[in-house]
């Protein structure tokens, strides 16, 4: 059973991008053919004009594709900052100069994700949000062109999901490209200039968030009326 | 279900203190739960609120302050018992045994029952949860976030408790099917189960409340009803973000 069949979409440098769709839609799936942890078994996957397809991960993180995991997986007996510099160190090749250069990158990166006062201490002590930051921190530190961000705003309360927006906008303002998947529509309508909803792993609708998000089908296969209403794009 | 009505509280929380090595997560925290009421716990992450549910289900241990539940002293029991005794604990991220069936699922939450009702039961969150129906024998793993999140809930309802306690129901959910399941969550306390919600969704979350506490820091800040505290200038300020 293919789990995304037969999808195309173009993103442009400079976009921030959002995937939303329902459960089991194939979003994930999505980000992990781009990323090289899924093979595909039809169509073909292009970065800067050359293909990516069949690519491992390791290839594709070199090449400037940067990724976060919904289940965030720091090592857990290494500070903060020694999580950071791991991206730095096996990154892309912007990113992979020596040790003493993937600490000063990393502490970098934990000054833009909001994490700079926690750079010492170990990840066991970090909230849900600074996990998902350093998650964040980590991909960062790799040094890409595109980022590919995988719901890091679930479990953020409003104000919580606020900070990770502008979290969201100082690393793309740095000149990184941002394609991300979430379910909450404060971050859709709040960073994205476009939305793409997937349903069954077809493309259901593409398009401006607040053209997308008051799409009858999106409604229908996704939001519910209930939710239609309360959001306000 | 219970029917009767009790002057006296169903679950009563009072000076809870709980903690972990580092050093206590909670202070003094006191809290009801009446019958067949819906209480919705609200606060940032880091604040305490699935301490406070590991507190209430026996996995943190209360260094001060007391629990009851239908005027019994639980605190500090074991897991079993507060479970055999009536409160059952959905927590965040479903935790279900990913290569188990999803009936074999569903009948672990039954696990410390010897009434004969358990099929009864079964029966029961099959009709609150229609789209399981014909996913019995699916390895849990396979089926989608929100279906998954049906078979905790369900696997929790298999305990037939007093008291559920569900922790973050809508994490990593697309709007439609946290619709749905808040529906079903309505349905099943009006049947008479009590029910703690903890919920980063807020609005969410107070909109399906009779009552609401507000968790900041380990300590309770404000409590009332779930209309009342969704109108506080505070809290649409710190957590609804208006």
């Amino acid at each position: 059973m293919a789990a995304v069949d037969g999808v195309s979409f173009e993103v442009a440098r400079g976009e921030i991008v959002g995937i939303i769709g329902p459960n089991g839609a194939g979003k994930t799936t999505l980000l992990n053919c781009i990323s090289g942890m899924h093979r595909l078994d039809g169509g073909d996957i292009r970065w800067q004009g050359a293909s990516i397809a069949g690519m491992p991960p390791h290839r594709v993180a070199r090449l400037g594709i940067g990724r976060t995991f919904q289940i965030v997986r720091p090592f857990g007996s290494m500070t903060v900052l020694e999580n950071a510099a791991v991206g730095a160190l096996f990154g892309s090749a912007d990113a992979r100069r020596g040790p003493k250069e993937a600490f000063a990158l990393a502490d970098d990166v934990l000054g833009m994700v909001g994490l700079k006062s926690k750079a010492n201490h170990p990840v066991s002590s970090l909230t849900i949000p600074d996990r998902k930051r350093l998650e964040v921190a980590r991909a960062v530190a790799t040094r890409p062109h595109l980022l590919l961000l995988d719901e890091v705003m679930a479990g953020l309360n409003n104000v919580e999901i606020d900070e990770a927006l502008e979290m969201v906008r100082t690393v793309h303002a740095t000149g990184v490209t941002v394609l991300l998947i979430e379910h909450v529509m404060r971050v859709i309508i709040g960073v994205c200039r476009r939305a793409i909803v997937l349903d069954g792993g077809h493309v259901l609708a593409q398009g401006e968030p607040d053209v997308v998000l008051r799409d009858e089908r999106v409604i229908q296969a996704y939001l519910g009326e209930r939710y239609a209403k309360r959001i306000k794009p | 279900m219970q029917k009767e009505s009790s002057p006296e509280p169903l679950l009563e929380v009072r000076g809870l203190t709980a903690g972990f090595d580092a050093g206590p997560v909670l202070f003094g925290i006191d809290l009801d739960v009446a019958h067949a009421e819906l209480v919705a716990l609200v606060g940032a992450n880091g604040a305490g609120k699935s301490t406070l549910l590991g507190v209430l289900s026996g996995l943190v241990r209360a260094s001060a302050g007391s629990i009851t539940l239908a005027g019994e002293d639980v605190t500090n029991a074991r897991p079993e018992v507060l479970v055999r005794k009536g409160i059952a604990h959905v927590p965040q991220g479903r935790r279900l045994f990913g290569t188990m069936s999803v009936e074999k699922n569903l009948l672990l939450g039954a696990y410390l029952r010897r009434d004969g009702e358990v099929r009864d039961d079964m029966a029961r969150v099959l009709d609150h949860f229609p789209a399981l129906k014909d996913k019995l024998s699916r390895e849990a793993g396979t089926l989608s976030g929100g279906e998954q999140q049906m078979v905790a809930i369900g696997r929790g309802l298999m305990a037939r408790p007093k008291v559920l306690m569900i922790d973050e129901l809508s994490l990593g959910l697309a709007p439609k099917i946290v619709d749905h399941l808040i529906d079903v969550v309505r349905e099943i306390n009006r049947d008479g189960t009590a029910l703690i919600l903890v919920e980063q969704d807020v609005l969410v979350a107070l909109d399906a409340a009779n009552r609401a506490y507000v968790l900041e820091n380990g300590r309770v800040v404000l409590s009332g009803p779930a209309a009342e505290v969704r109108d506080d200038p505070g809290v649409r300020k710190a957590y609804l973000g208006l």
